[in-house]
């Protein structure tokens, strides 16, 4: 018994070396790809960003650079302490040297502190709020695919120019939330329209009469949705059956993806004005790229949202700054020149990334067909307007953050 | 018009009905697991994805064999305890002798697996259910629009919850079950086949399940995560109305959700923990439950 105790003793201490021992630089770049794997923004983003990122990784062909690329995967769970704690965990034992993604802006701002403590870097290509590259902005962070002022100033404007000028919000209590009824209501007011009320929602509600009567009573002509996912569709799932647009009033979806319409059917949905910055259907590299996704993703008949089209879109320009530089180990670095080399691939064509850390490329206004409109599934969109770059982000001057100058 | 705390009363009445409505799924979900607790003393966790899956029925059903909702109101129910009864036989009466919480932790096992299955091949987005034809629309009541469909939903489940109780309280049936639930030796003796009967009696709880599923397809997002939004709620329910109470399933079901629906005018952001709140204070008072028996 004693040596069975002193034998187990020793392959203890032996297992508790080994980790200690190991190097703090491996020569693999290993990208993390961290979302909502099972929950309500799972579709928007989930493994299929995860199929994303390795077909990025295989375009950008590791071998011809001479280096090692991998993927790995991890669920946040819409929390931001399960978010920050595989965070912890993939930067400090597994060697991780990026997170991509993030939906869920609460866990996004935990990602964006973890990751400068560390000097990794983080593309958030999922996250919404426009504080990422505002007053939380950071040397290691760059905010990819679209934020909350892109979107109150696109669909927002938009509306508020069409005669819709009153307004009532139905805000998912959070982080991003509060951040896209604060950048619509900005927009609202600044188009000469007023915002009469708004109620608070807890993420993941799936009952909306209770809030939909509250924003009947208010006879606002718009009732803007500042949330996203399964709560979007269960807002306007039920507003139809509340009788709201037969009423009078119309919904503003502020942040919408293909993935909601889907669900709800375009004979729900026609007629929704939302902003994105890619759509599937676009170019013929959008398209060849939708063909492969569906694969790569195990998502026959589905079709991806500009999130994971900006997961593809900042892992292969990680991936070439890390080229140029020949290392991954200093994440400032690496973001650095990021924001140096002017960006280029596939599904975003040219563009470039200011010194707060925002990704800049055109938004595109959208209304989703009516159902005989439709010659094909996932034929849901029709282009109402193109935001060309310089517009559709907020001014590097107004966002308060500290790494541009002044 | 009169205001009550700074609210119109029309917009009070109209969340009281509301919370009337939400407060008939909690009743027939909780009605459902009392059944089953009380009469099997097993915790059913799989029930929120018991119900998930009679949503899906009722999609399924119409999308792939062109079957409508009111056909599905019965079929899908039936289809989802025939499941249940196979969960039974398998798994669950091996547990019986044991403490209820393996049981608990055979089913939440399950409810995981089962709603892992159907999102991996639906997706967590959702599908689309319509209202059927001929309960589309609504009428003005003057403090706010009632769609019909939400009247049927109320009418539905009050005659489901108030059938079952006097099933189980007022029917010989309802008698013996009662009896094998408290004695099961003894009810064996007079010729009665009660393991048959407890089969049942859990397929018939689950069909319950299913059968709010099938209510909730047209108004909620039929997702594999619709089960599990709601079954913590539901579990509240039935804890602060009494674990093997059915009565007490009922009211506390209808009463904690015009709770919820005036927390919501009241005070939004707390309107998904209330009830977990009010749940704290009846077990700090009264641990069997409002209606309850003793453990």
């Amino acid at each position: 018994m004693k040596i069975l105790h002193r034998l187990a003793f020793a392959a203890a201490a032996v297992m508790c070396s080994m980790v200690a021992a190991q190097a703090q630089d491996d020569d693999v770049v290993k990208i993390g790809v961290l979302n909502d794997m099972s929950g309500l923004y799972s579709d928007i983003s989930g493994q299929g960003s995860v199929a994303a990122a390795k077909l990025a990784v295989e375009d950008f062909n590791p071998a011809a650079h001479g280096m090692k690329v991998e993927v790995v995967s991890g669920d946040h769970q819409n929390k931001p302490d399960v978010g920050a704690n595989l965070a912890r965990q993939w930067y400090d034992v597994d060697h991780v040297d990026v997170i991509v993604d993030v939906p869920t802006s609460s866990v996004a701002l935990a990602i964006s502190e973890i990751t400068r403590e560390k000097n990794k870097v983080f593309l958030g290509s999922g996250p919404a709020t426009s504080d990422l590259t505002g007053p939380k902005c950071s040397p290691n962070t760059i905010q990819w695919t679209y934020d909350t002022w892109m979107l109150a100033n696109g669909t927002g404007k938009a509306v508020v120019q069409t005669g819709g000028d009153t307004w009532f919000f139905l805000t998912a209590d959070y982080a991003f939330g509060q951040a896209l009824e604060r950048d619509t209501t900005k927009v609202v007011v600044a188009n000469g329209g007023k915002v009469l009320g708004s109620v608070r929602h807890p993420l993941n509600t799936s009952d909306f009469s209770s809030f939909l009567l509250q924003a009947q009573t208010s006879k606002a002509k718009i009732i803007g949705l500042a949330n996203a996912g399964g709560d979007t569709i269960n807002a306007i799932k039920q507003g139809a059956e509340f009788g709201i647009t037969a009423g009078g009033q119309h919904f503003a979806g502020l942040l919408v993806f293909i993935n909601d319409v889907e669900a709800l059917g375009l004979k729900t949905a026609q007629g929704l004005v939302l902003t994105e910055t890619w759509y599937w259907d676009m170019t013929d590299a959008n398209r060849a790229f939708t063909k492969r996704w569906q694969v790569a993703a195990g998502r026959p008949g589905k079709f991806p949202s500009m999130v994971p089209a900006g997961v593809y879109s900042s892992v292969i320009n990680y991936l070439k700054a890390v080229a140029a530089l020949k290392s991954d180990n200093d994440g400032r670095a690496v973001v650095a020149k990021m924001k140096e080399m002017p960006t280029d691939d596939a599904l975003y064509g040219k563009g470039s990334i200011r010194a707060d850390g925002r990704k800049i490329h055109d938004a595109f206004l959208f209304e989703v067909k009516k159902p005989e409109e439709s010659k094909y599934p996932g034929d849901d969109y029709k282009l109402r307007a193109t935001i060309p770059a310089a517009e559709a982000f907020r001014p590097l001057k107004d966002g308060n953050c500290p790494l541009v100058g002044g | 018009m009169f205001e009550i705390f700074g609210i119109p009363s029309q917009a009070l009445f109209g969340q009281l009905l509301l919370g009337l409505i939400n407060g008939s799924f909690y009743a027939l979900l909780s009605l459902g697991l009392a059944v089953i607790f009380g009469m099997l003393n097993i915790i059913n966790f799989t029930h929120g994805a018991q119900y998930m899956m009679g949503a899906f029925a009722a999609y399924l059903l119409l999308h792939h064999l062109g079957i409508g909702y009111w056909e599905a109101l019965v079929v899908a129910p039936i289809v989802i305890g025939a499941t249940g009864v196979v969960i039974e036989r398998l798994f669950l009466q091996h547990l019986r002798k044991l403490d209820p919480l393996y049981g608990l932790l055979l089913t939440f096992g399950l409810a995981l697996v089962i709603e892992g299955l159907f999102r991996n091949y639906y997706g967590s987005s959702g599908l689309p259910y319509q209202v059927p034809e001929a309960l589309q629309g609504g009428r003005n009541l003057g403090f706010m629009f009632l769609p019909n469909y939400r009247a049927w939903v109320i009418v539905l489940s009050l005659a489901v919850c108030f059938a079952t109780w006097f099933a189980i309280e007022r029917t010989r049936l309802g008698s013996y079950l009662r009896a094998a639930t408290e004695n099961p030796v003894l009810v064996r003796a007079f010729g009665i086949n009660v393991p048959r009967m407890v089969t049942l009696t859990y397929g018939f709880g689950v069909g319950l399940a299913a059968l709010a599923g099938v209510m909730a397809a047209p108004i909620y997002n039929v997702s594999p995560q619709m089960g599990s939004d709601l079954i913590i709620v539901v579990f509240a329910v039935v804890v602060i109305g009494g674990m093997g109470s059915i009565m007490g399933a009922i009211f506390t079901g209808f009463a904690l959700g015009i709770v919820e629906g005036l927390t919501k005018v009241f005070y939004p952001e707390a309107s998904n923990t209330v009830i977990f709140v009010i749940m704290a204070i009846v077990l700090l008072i009264r641990p069997a439950g409002l209606f309850g028996r003793g453990a």
